[in-house]
């Protein structure tokens, strides 16, 4: 696809971004300015050997963490200094997250993880008064992750891939611009995660949505658009996959 | 939206909230249930006091008092009269009462009240203070009908079976008289033959009275009978016993004249606690009370005459009627007497015009709020320097005070149940917190603000507030409303009364429930709760995602 439309404009930039981590007299730094340009669109890995800083990236560029140095951009505009009240907003509009471990509350079930952050979306009132709205969109999206069968269930009661697939539909509820994914497949069994990427590689197709993976495993992070390897708290090498 | 979803969630599923939730409920029943008993307690007390005063008491500071009862009267009714009901004269002084039991003189200091009854009755309900007016139970079954019909207007007079017992007591004092004279008689023939000592005839006196019944039982209660008193109409030619009183021999002389068995001119109502002490009876140890005197009987009453200076006043008077008001204070001081007889032995009634002066006024009004206005309109025409014009809470602002010091004290104590509470739900939340600190990292990346999230604690801890005093609140309804079958439940378990009814003269305990009381309680507990749960709530809100996302 990248080879028939001219290239894309940079969705979410980081320039020259850096985060040190202080344990008392340790100083461990992780990112030494790590300049990564996702372009609209984009399915991008990040690879690395664990320790390398990949997830501190990604943390950083969804605004979980702020960097000691550096800058994070989203269509131009810096966004990693805004009040923590606006970055709770984008990170609740603009970005999806996946995780390695799937981070579903525990309390709430398939359809409720998948709602919740409407719920923090919206006001009670709001929310009430859209229920049956957003709880149709919400089983549309499991369904679409071939969970239709499973919505009523806690997450104790499902697999692994299930859970993955569950967190992935709660990313996508929002409608975010950016997904940022965490070691997706690195808690499942190959045939899992690959069914785990092929959703991932879907999506990407389909709406256009910018995707960052990060991940250790190179067999999964080949089947992204554009591959980067991030190694001594710096970007090192990039391939472009050609379709 | 989630902050609810969460908090019902976590209120589900976590059984170690409901531990924080139960401390709450018994913290507020506790004080629900402390609360109504005191106030029960209290006002039961102030119903007494009130009873025993008036709404409005007028009170000269002279004990000799203020001449002319009616013109003080007519004063009063004059500037209030629009909101007085009844009012009645009274003098009130200080005196002694004397009376013989078991052979010795017994001797307290009392205050001595003249009333009219049937005024005071109108003022204030003295029926339900007089004991011939009551029906005593004992372990719910009747042992003594009222001696008075309800309707029956006090009064100065005996009741029959009060009479019948007067009799029987001067009959057989006569009877032994008659003995005593007739081996009189037969000591002074024996004397004249110069063959018998002294001595010996004393010691046989002292036989015979030790022959007489010294102890009967009436109304399952032993009533010793003052042995003194059956030497009191001593003839001239007995000699002089030790337990003699020299006034003694005018009354009875006067009495012989006409009916013997007619009442002294005195007539007193006379308090519980001056003529009756508890004893532990060693059979059955059961708790019983020793009557030393009864209706019936005649002792001797002084106080100080009105004139200048005060002189030595002593009248002899019978006992028409027990007094027992619950409050220790004025059934072991309060003697209620007839006025005119007061009047007269004080000599407060005018030689000349026949007024007579009083000492203070019992004042009922129509409504009793008003009171505080009343009184500002009589102290109008009774000035300062010579009267004090007080309500009854006034007059009893001391004990009435120390009453609401003792209860608030006691609310701070037991507030305290209910913090200890809180940081139960403190420790709790706090491992809840630590517990979920993963998952507040999920809801921090899924866009949650700290607010939010400190939200979700705040309001777990309204919920376990709410939950526990409203749980508190009915077990501690339930336990007013069933208090006197649980002591009846402690009292057999134990084997111990629980609640003794003749320490604190109730039937049974008296409760009294206040909404406004209950509705605090409940806030209260529910405030502790929150701010209770501030602490680990600002934890839950200050955690970093990324470190709260990485635990596992």
């Amino acid at each position: 696809m990248a080879d028939v439309v001219p290239v894309p404009p940079s969705h979410l930039t980081s320039v020259a971004l850096g985060k040190t981590y202080r344990n008392g007299a340790n100083c461990v730094e992780v990112l030494q300015g790590v300049n990564l340009e996702l372009r609209k669109g984009e399915f991008l890995s990040i690879i690395g050997q664990s320790g390398s800083g990949k997830s501190t990236l990604l943390h950083l560029l969804g605004l979980l963490d702020s960097p000691d140095i550096g800058e994070v951009r989203l269509d131009g505009k810096r966004i990693d200094h805004l009040p923590a009240k606006t970055r709770d907003d984008l990170r609740n509009r603009v970005f999806g997250f996946v995780f390695q471990f799937y981070h579903l509350l525990p309390e709430l079930n398939l359809i409720e993880n998948v709602l919740s952050p409407l719920m923090i979306r919206y006001s009670t009132w709001e929310y009430w008064k859209r229920r049956h709205e957003l709880k149709e969109k919400a089983s549309d999206l499991l369904v679409r992750v071939g969970l239709g069968h499973r919505m009523k269930h806690k997450p104790n009661q499902v697999s692994g891939g299930e859970l993955q697939r569950a967190a992935i539909a709660r990313s996508l509820i929002t409608e975010p611009e950016v997904l940022l994914a965490d070691e997706p497949t690195g808690n499942l069994d190959v045939d899992t995660g690959k069914g785990i990427i092929e959703l991932l590689n879907q999506l990407n197709d389909e709406q256009q949505l910018s995707i960052v993976m990060v991940t250790h495993d190179e067999s999964i992070a080949r089947r992204a658009q554009r591959i980067v390897r991030l190694s001594h708290g710096q970007i090192e090498c990039l391939r472009e996959k050609v379709a | 939206m989630y902050k609810f979803l969460i908090c019902q969630r976590y209120l589900r599923t976590r059984f170690i909230a409901l531990a924080s939730v139960i401390s709450v409920m018994l913290g507020v029943a506790t004080m629900i249930v402390v609360n109504s008993v005191m106030s029960g307690f209290s006002g039961q007390m102030q119903e007494r006091i009130h009873g025993l005063l008036a709404d409005v008491v007028v009170e000269s500071h002279s004990l000799d008092g203020v001449a002319d009862a009616d013109l003080q009267i007519r004063l009063a009714r004059e500037v209030a009269g629009g909101y007085i009901e009844a009012i009645t004269p009274t003098v009130e002084v200080y005196g002694m009462l004397n009376f013989n039991f078991a052979g010795q003189w017994i001797t307290k200091p009392i205050t001595l009240i003249g009333i009219d009854p049937a005024g005071k009755a109108k003022v204030g309900p003295l029926r339900d203070f007089l004991d011939s007016y009551h029906s005593i139970y004992k372990n719910g079954k009747l042992v003594r009908k009222s001696l008075r019909k309800p309707n029956e207007v006090p009064n100065w007079n005996l009741s029959p079976e009060a009479m019948e017992y007067r009799r029987d007591k001067i009959d057989r004092q006569k009877w032994y008289q008659e003995q005593l004279a007739a081996l009189d008689r037969e000591e002074a023939e024996k004397r004249e033959e110069g063959s018998a000592s002294e001595s010996e005839n004393k010691t046989e006196i002292q036989t015979v009275a030790a022959e007489q019944p010294s102890e009967t039982v009436i109304d399952g209660v032993p009533v010793s009978e003052p042995v003194g008193d059956i030497s009191e109409p001593a003839g001239d030619e007995l000699p002089a016993s030790p337990f003699m009183n020299p006034f003694d021999n005018n009354a009875p002389q006067k009495k012989e004249e006409t009916d013997p068995y007619a009442l002294m001119d005195g007539r007193i109502y006379v308090g519980i606690g001056l003529i009756s002490y508890p004893y532990k009876d060693p059979e059955t140890g059961e708790m019983k009370t020793m009557m030393m005197a009864r209706p019936g009987d005649d002792v001797r009453i002084s106080t100080v005459t009105a004139g200048r200076p005060p002189e030595h006043a002593p009248y002899l008077a019978t006992i028409v009627d027990v007094f027992k008001s619950g409050m220790t204070e004025y059934d072991s001081n309060l003697v209620f007497c007839n006025l005119e007889e007061l009047q007269k032995v004080r000599g407060m009634i005018s030689p000349v015009t026949g007024k007579k002066a009083i000492t203070s006024l019992h004042i009922k009004l129509k409504d009793p709020d008003q009171s505080q206005l009343v009184v500002e309109h009589l102290k109008s025409v009774f000035p300062s320097d010579q009267f004090s014009v007080r309500t009854w809470e006034q007059k009893q602002g001391p004990l009435l005070a120390a009453v609401e010091i003792e209860s608030a004290i006691l609310n701070v104590l037991l507030f305290l149940i209910i913090a200890v509470a809180g940081f139960g739900i403190l420790a709790i939340f706090y491992m809840i917190v630590v517990e979920k600190t993963r998952d507040i990292g999920i809801l921090k990346s899924l866009g949650a603000s700290s607010s939010g999230i400190m939200s979700i604690f705040l309001s777990y801890g309204l919920a376990l507030g709410v939950v526990g005093s409203g749980a508190g609140v009915v077990l501690g309804l339930l336990f007013v409303h069933y208090i006197n079958e649980i002591e009846e439940v402690l009292t057999y378990l134990t084997g111990r009364k629980v609640f003794d009814e003749t320490i604190y003269y109730f039937p049974e305990i008296p409760t009294l429930v206040q909404p406004s009381m209950i509705i605090s309680v409940a806030l209260g507990a529910m405030l502790i709760a929150v701010l209770a749960s501030i602490f680990p709530a600002r934890r839950a809100a200050s955690m970093h995602p990324v470190v709260s996302l990485r635990r596992e």
